[in-house]
């Protein structure tokens, strides 16, 4: 079974993101990137299943701009086979991402695709479930267990009340959610290793697919700063000011 | 402008961030119309038809629905969606599981978690874990939207009497099955519909040390969070993680305990009414954010706050 991967960069999760002054969006000038962490997890578990013998082998797919192509470096240092790079400089908005998805799907025909649940840069929480739609394949969301069994995999998925587990239909789409797994460290040789593997670009034209964003962002700004309130001496001066001054108890 | 709200329930009984859906709903205008798909879920669609100022109740009743997987309640709601120009979900669990899945199916564009409508088609949402706040706009012709709770009050849930109208299922698509639930079961409320949170981080140090903070949600009628670091470092559930990456709340108080006040947790309470923080280093980031600051040992304070109350 092939697996796909697809890899969002994203400004580093350490990095606090400043608006920009003119209110179009954060800024990103020489700020640090890296592979969405959501993503990592699923490169993670497609590696692991390779390592269990459930999966044959691992393509990583990124789309966005040519930088895109050191997130996917790194990809492959963890241990995807090859990768691609859809090329782009339009904003990708997660609609236009699942139609990009979909047709290298057609292509490459794997039995699976991982990936992030939601990227951390617009938090969508969206791509997975529609590239799933597009295809009429099933959707395992927010998965912290995946396990093959025979032509379906069962998946348990952090829901708000817990856990549930469905046996999902393969082909299928899952997201990865942060228990899944850890992610191992990407060592200096396996880097080296990654420069020498399969990589190829492509455009969303040459895949036939319209990227025009669907959604027009008309402003970004700062939330409303919260103050710092007072520091209590006390149990009994907390308790008297929640009381009489906040009255919440 | 017609509404379509989509209900998250149990069959019997609505989830709390419905009422705010439909409050987010009343916002944008026009009627508003609510879908319950399940299956023996006429008590919730009872429910659902006292929400003040809901037209009408669709109910789907079916065995494909006795547990809400996205392929077959995205298929439902794609049946009907294209007689609304909106179409609303909670941005729980279900919602963000479930919506995506509509906007694509109807080749539209998502608006996830929206904390504001401008316009009915204008709408603000937190974005890099509610660091920014974009304001979007949506051409499309079926505006797809979820719903972040603590962005809206909640809808007087009686006064209204919507008529309940039989809606026709669509069939079982076979993808996906469930195999199992693991709930956490607890008499205490919900997190995200909960008054009063009290919340512990690494600074329990165990799962057991817990119980000091139960013991206090309990005298407060409140919910017991967690920070991911509590969580990642086995004290709790997953379910009990308050975050970027959990739950996003907004109590009228929010304790938090043994909590650094990382950047990831602060995305999921700052927007609480009320913050206390309780933690031993006074150079915590949590006390920035805080309205009422204690430097204290957990330990000491909590069961002292808890006999006090």
């Amino acid at each position: 079974m092939k697996v796909l991967v697809p890899v969002k960069r994203v400004v580093d999760f350490n990095v606090k993101v400043r608006v920009r002054a003119d209110g179009t969006g954060v800024e990103t000038a020489n700020v640090k990137m890296s592979m969405n962490p959501f993503d990592e997890i699923a490169v993670e578990e497609a590696v692991r299943l390779k390592e269990a013998g459930a999966a044959t082998e691992i393509i990583v797919i990124s789309v966005g701009s040519a930088q895109c192509q050191e997130t996917l470096r790194t990809a492959l240092a963890i241990g995807a086979d090859r990768a691609i790079l859809v090329e782009t400089a339009a904003e990708t908005q997660p609609l236009a991402v699942a139609k990009i998805l979909k047709a290298i799907v057609a292509r490459e025909q794997p039995g699976l695709v991982i990936m992030g649940k939601q990227a951390i840069d617009d938090d969508s929480n969206q791509t997975g479930q529609m590239l799933a739609a597009l295809l009429n394949w099933s959707q395992a969301t927010f998965a912290s267990k995946v396990k093959v069994s025979g032509n379906a995999l069962e998946v348990t998925r952090e829901v708000d009340g817990g856990l549930e587990t469905l046996s999902v239909n393969l082909p299928a789409v899952v997201t990865a959610d942060l228990r899944l797994n850890e992610p191992r460290y990407v060592t200096l040789p396996n880097i080296m290793k990654a420069k020498k593997k399969p990589f190829e670009a492509l455009t969303p034209d040459a895949l036939g697919v319209d990227v025009a964003p669907r959604l027009k962002t008309l402003k970004v700004q700062e939330p409303p700063k919260r103050n710092a309130g007072q520091m209590v001496k006390s149990v009994p001066e907390l308790v008297q000011k929640l009381k009489n001054e906040a009255k919440v108890i | 402008m017609r509404t379509l709200v989509v209900a998250e329930h149990d069959h019997a009984a609505l989830k709390p961030a419905v009422l705010n859906t439909i409050t987010a709903a009343q916002r944008i205008g026009g009627e508003i119309d609510i879908l319950v798909a399940g299956h023996n879920c006429a008590e919730a669609a009872k429910s659902a038809a006292q929400i003040a100022g809901v037209k009408k109740v669709l109910l789907a009743d079916g065995v494909q629905y006795a547990h809400p997987l996205a392929e077959n309640i995205a298929a439902l709601i794609v049946s009907i969606a294209k007689a609304y120009s909106h179409v609303l979900a909670p941005a729980t669990s279900f919602g963000k599981n479930v919506m995506p899945r509509v906007a694509a199916l109807l080749d539209v564009a998502q608006v996830s978690d929206i904390v504001k409508v401008e316009t009915p088609d204008t709408f603000v949402r937190p974005i890099y874990a509610g660091n920014a706040l974009a304001t979007v706009q949506s051409g499309d012709a079926v505006k797809v939207i979820t719903v972040r709770s603590t962005g809206f009050d909640a809808a007087a849930a009686t006064g209204g009497s919507a008529a309940v109208e039989q809606l026709a299922t669509v069939a079982d698509t076979g993808l996906a099955r469930m195999v199992g639930q693991e709930l956490t079961k607890s008499a205490r409320p919900e997190l995200t519909a909960a008054r009063v949170i009290v919340s512990g981080g690494r600074g329990m140090g165990s799962g057991e040390n817990f119980r000091i903070l139960e013991a206090l949600a309990d005298k407060l009628g409140a919910a017991v969070g967690a920070s991911r670091a509590a969580v990642d470092s086995g004290f709790v559930p997953n379910d009990y993680q308050v975050g970027q990456t959990g739950k996003i709340v907004a109590p009228e108080l929010y304790i938090a305990v043994g909590i650094s006040g990382a950047i990831q947790h602060l995305a999921g309470m700052k927007d609480s009414k009320v913050i206390v923080a309780i933690n031993k280093d006074a150079e915590a980031p949590i006390f920035q954010v805080a309205d009422y600051g204690l430097v204290a040992d957990l330990f000491q304070a909590v069961p002292e706050l808890t006999s006090q109350l």
